[in-house]
């Protein structure tokens, strides 16, 4: 085993002969984290008693569901044969929606840690951060790790991990981040196995940004990788996409806490800080260059990541609106693909058409604008970018069902996406119904060892988001596990099926669904709305229609008996205050059109609730 | 309210052109029936208070509500009705009623002609107890028959024989008293058919008067948890609307005529008086633990407990536990809440014009009176008079 190192590299002087730079790609709970913090503590840079568990996820949300959202850089020094070198850890964000993010991350790397549970094996989403890394060209390490818990079976994994990438069984490395066995010999493997990252150090300054934090002190946290070139403070820097230029103020690499330095030199990573507020201004994937001395060719791979799920978030206490204008002003100089515009609906008042890049950030969002914020929120259904063509020949994208143009469609096409599905291979058949019944189409299948197959499927993402993942999750008993990536678009037979309350569209529950999936979701709302709307003083139908044309009605009768038949010995008091309370509690209707619906009814409709109290 | 019971300033205002009546309570039962939250109580729920000497703390208050009466100015002003109610008032000896209304007779007078009701359960009326009751000026008893089928007596925990109910009707008739039965339709699990049985087995009886109330099922009761347990089935509002429809159909057929929501009789002699003067927001004194009273614009009400109704009589205090002066609005809601359960209904004068169409075209009011500036209630109206007194009210 190395001994730590006792006199570590200095920033911007380091020979890129002496820098290795890797990421760990691992699932949620595979103890990605775990093993970091290990290594930051045989290392030394972080002491045993300023150790705590999971360092490097700032967030507590991110903490408590043990999953890592923002990557940030680390950088060690370590000791092999008397030579010291410095090792960047990047920590690559681990979920499906945020891919973009993780192929800069690999972009900043030579090689990877392929991290698997020892008693669980690999899942979809590492498959996919895999097969990204492996296009990428970088040098795959694969380890197994929690190989002290007494379900792990090492042979099995480490087996299936060399069908996967290629090698011995027995070059398996084994570790465990909790007892920190291996973890040292791990770090060894880094040292020998990946190249050193090479770049021209006379060319102009090139440096890829591959994360921005927000930082409430600080301003805005850039991560980069430096290609070519030299990055000083003070320099006057350019963003190669947007031509925006600033000041370094401070530059310096992160041990873990920031640490400035003199500059950094090629195949180094560190941070930048310029003063900016918003992350908006130093986007992941651009190119940082020198202003005085630019580069001509920015790297390659930038793109603005799109939002790909839409959703209306709303306060359930009406009031809250300012409240949550404010959080999502907040939330957005953290979060550059966070993007929202003011919509009003008639069942649920003032919120936001928000877009997401997935479901997990959907949920992320929410759940930090309740936790942090205090806001009470409901989510209309998750809806996807449609393009729609009308006979005009005019296509808009649409991305609140609400928006959808009226008149004579000619053409709507959905995006879809590429879903890998990894399960044991005893769900196939209830995942194959699954896929089917969510219009998917079967590209092939892969067997992992003995037991375990990838089914590959081209699937609308609209069917995807809404609760594909929780089917499949009680389908397989959890087993399953989803990764999907975009996968361009296709022209399908999808109509807008509005629900009407006495002839009145609300809006909230419009919905964009296959033609053959349209009776059914017709019928499902009108039965769930006809149970939670209480009875009004006359007839109300409850019709779900597409364009003119009724598909399914339902009927809430109208109220017969509106009375008390008697008072109490003269307790006009009681019987009056009854009256003065119905009439406050009228105030906290919402109106579509002369039905009087309470906001409980709406929201126990969206999450799909039958139980409301109709009082 | 202070606690010699002295009124606000100002109830006296008016009192001329109010008639006064008394109501008193008397908070016993036999047994105490699950759909029941009236204020009475069992003689294993009473300790330290006595039936035997009830009317000892009835006549405390009488001479205390005397003195309140003077100091606000209200004097001279003789009772236009009666009614002593329940509780089971007839579990009392009828010479403790009487009392109680002499007691009542000598303190505010009683005009020529007044109403003198008690409530009275089926089982206990007796030949003599009502001809006692009769010499001593009463004039009308209100029987609690509340169904014909004793699946549905037994639902309602009521312990009367079914069969008691007509000679009790026939003692009272025999001595010149004036005769209403109550009935209770919505007993969970009661038909329509069964219903149909009460109210033909009511109209039989040949009473001038019979009073219909909807069950409400009332939180805190037993027949609330049975419900919630599922052991009963919840009340239905439609089947309860056929109901009453079916009781004003037979009921009209009959020779009855719905004079209060609730309410029929045969001709308007028949009428309660003590039950209208409620709707019309008269004065009245209500005697006993939880009575309530309404004296001017100022409704308080009495202490609910039987053994604290006691000590504070005994301390010479006012026995009230509450009271309100309710604000304008407030009793202009209370003005229309009450006056539209009645025939004659309310003045359309200060109701907005398209309330009053849209009402019309409801079919919740009547048009032509409406025309002619009363809201008077339809059938339909009358069941949703609730809706109707809100629309007013409120729009």
């Amino acid at each position: 085993m190395s001994p730590r190192s006792t006199n570590p590299l200095q920033p911007a002087s380091t020979q890129p002969a002496k820098i290795r730079n890797f990421c760990i790609i691992a699932h949620i709970d595979h103890g990605k984290s775990t093993l970091a913090d290990r290594m930051l503590q045989i290392t030394g840079i972080v002491d045993d008693r300023s150790m705590r568990a999971q360092y490097l996820d700032r967030m507590d949300i991110e903490r408590e569901r043990g999953i890592t959202i923002k990557s940030q850089a680390v950088r060690m020094p370590w000791e092999v044969e008397g030579q010291t070198y410095a090792l960047n850890m990047i920590d690559t964000p681990g979920h499906v929606d945020f891919t973009y993010e993780v192929s800069r991350s690999l972009a900043a790397c030579e090689g990877a840690i392929l991290l698997v549970d020892a008693a669980q094996g690999i899942e979809a989403q590492t498959l996919a951060n895999l097969y990204l890394a492996m296009e990428n060209d970088l040098t795959i390490i694969p380890v197994l790790n929690k190989i002290d818990l007494p379900a792990a079976d090492p042979e099995k994994y480490a087996k299936e991990l060399a069908d996967l990438i290629g090698g011995k069984p027995e070059d398996v490395l084994r570790v465990s981040g909790k007892t920190g066995m291996g973890v040292a010999e791990l770090l060894d493997l880094v040292v020998e196995k990946i190249p050193a990252p090479t770049g021209d150090a006379d060319a102009p300054a090139r440096a890829m940004i591959f994360d921005s934090v927000y930082d409430a002190y600080r301003g805005v946290i850039t991560y980069v990788r430096v290609i070519d070139g030299m990055l000083k403070p003070r320099q006057r820097i350019q963003m190669m996409s947007t031509k925006a230029t600033h000041e370094l103020i401070e530059i310096g690499v992160s041990s873990p806490e920031p640490i400035p330095s003199q500059g950094l030199g090629v195949g180094e990573v560190g941070y930048l800080i310029t003063g900016v507020k918003d992350v908006r201004q130093s986007k992941v994937g651009d190119t940082v260059t020198d202003f005085a001395k630019p580069a001509s060719q920015a790297l390659p791979g930038y793109t603005d990541p799109k939002a790909m799920v839409f959703s209306g978030l709303y306060p359930i206490d009406g009031s809250d609106y300012p409240v949550l204008r404010e959080a999502l002003d907040k939330l957005k100089l953290s979060d550059a693909s966070l993007n929202y515009e003011p919509e009003t609906s008639v069942a649920l008042g003032f919120g936001f058409r928000c877009g997401f890049l997935g479901l997990l950030h959907l949920e992320i969002i929410t759940e930090r604008l309740e936790r942090e914020f205090g806001l009470d929120l409901i989510a209309t259904a998750p809806s996807v970018p449609y393009e729609v063509t009308t006979e005009d020949k005019k296509t808009v994208t649409v991305t609140n069902p609400s928006e959808y143009p009226t008149g004579k469609i000619t053409r709507v096409s959905e995006p879809l996406v590429r879903a890998g599905i990894l399960t044991p291979k005893d769900y196939v058949g209830t995942i194959m119904e699954l896929c089917q019944s969510r219009r998917g189409n079967l590209l092939g299948m892969e067997y992992f060892g003995e037991d375990r197959v990838e089914m590959k499927y081209e699937i609308p993402l609209g069917e995807i988001v809404f609760d594909f993942f929780d089917h499949l999750k009680s389908r397989t008993q959890g087993y399953a596990s989803l990764d999907y990536e975009e996968a361009g678009e296709q022209d399908s037979d999808l109509v807008k099926v509005d629900i009407l309350l006495q002839g009145e569209q609300v809006d909230a529950f419009s919905a964009i669904v296959h033609k053959d999936k349209a009776y059914a979701y017709g019928l499902m709302m009108t039965e769930r709305l006809k149970k939670l709307i209480p009875r009004q003083q006359f007839e109300v139908p409850i019709q779900a229609a597409i364009g003119a044309r009724i598909i399914a009605r339902e009927t809430i009768s109208a109220i017969r008996k509106d009375v008390l038949a008697k008072c109490y010995g003269g307790d006009i008091t009681r019987k009056r205050k009854l009256l003065e309370k119905q009439k406050e509690g009228k105030k906290r209707m919402k109106m579509v059109g002369r039905v009087e619906v309470p906001q409980e009814a709406f929201i126990a409709a969206l999450q799909g609730d039958e139980e409301v109290k109709k009082k | 309210m202070p606690t010699d019971g002295t009124l606000p300033d100002g109830v006296s205002v008016g009192a001329d052109l109010r008639s006064m009546s008394a109501y008193v309570h008397v908070p016993f039962c036999r047994v105490r029936c699950g759909y029941c939250d009236f204020n009475t109580y069992t003689a294993t729920e009473l300790s330290g208070v006595s039936q035997a000497t009830y009317v000892d703390e009835l006549e405390k208050e009488i001479i205390l509500s005397g003195r309140v009466l003077e100091r606000a100015g209200i004097t001279g002003r003789p009772l236009s009705s009666v009614f002593f109610g329940g509780g089971t008032p007839t579990l009392l000896p009828a010479t403790d009623l009487v009392r109680a209304l002499e007691s009542l007779r000598e303190l505010h007078g009683v005009v020529p002609g007044a109403e003198i009701t008690t409530e009275a359960n089926p089982d206990t009326l007796t030949y003599e107890y009502v001809e006692e009751l009769a010499r001593a000026g009463f004039t009308r008893i209100s029987i609690g028959m509340q169904s014909a089928v004793p699946t549905v007596l037994a639902t309602l925990d009521r312990t009367h024989n079914p069969q008691s109910v007509a000679p009790a009707v026939e003692a009272a008739r025999a001595v010149g008293l004036q005769v209403s039965v109550d009935l209770i339709y919505g007993t969970p699990g009661e038909t329509l058919s069964q219903w149909r049985e009460s109210l033909e087995s009511a109209i039989a009886l040949d009473t001038g008067h019979i009073s219909a109330y909807a069950l409400i099922v009332e939180d805190g009761t037993a027949l609330e948890r049975r419900i919630r347990r599922g052991e009963l089935p919840a009340p239905d509002d439609d089947l309860e609307a056929d109901m009453y429809e079916l009781a004003d159909q037979l009921l009209g057929a009959a020779g009855f005529e719905w004079y209060e929501v609730s309410n029929w009789a045969k001709s308007p002699t028949e009428r309660s008086v003590h039950n209208l003067m409620y709707w019309q927001g008269q004065d009245w004194w209500g005697y006993g633990p939880g009575a309530h009273s309404h004296i001017g614009g100022t409704r308080f009400w009495n202490v609910k407990h039987p053994a604290a109704y006691a000590q504070q009589l005994a301390l010479n205090n006012s026995p009230s536990a509450g009271w309100e002066q309710p604000d304008h609005d407030a009793r202009e809601l209370e003005r229309i809440l009450l006056g539209s359960r009645l025939r004659e209904g309310i003045s359309t004068d200060g109701i907005h014009p398209e309330t009053l169409v849209r009402l019309s075209g409801d079919g919740l009011i009547d048009s032509d009176a409406a025309s002619r500036g009363l809201l008077i209630l339809t059938l339909t109206g009358r069941l949703r008079a609730d809706d109707v007194v809100r629309r007013v009210a409120f729009e």
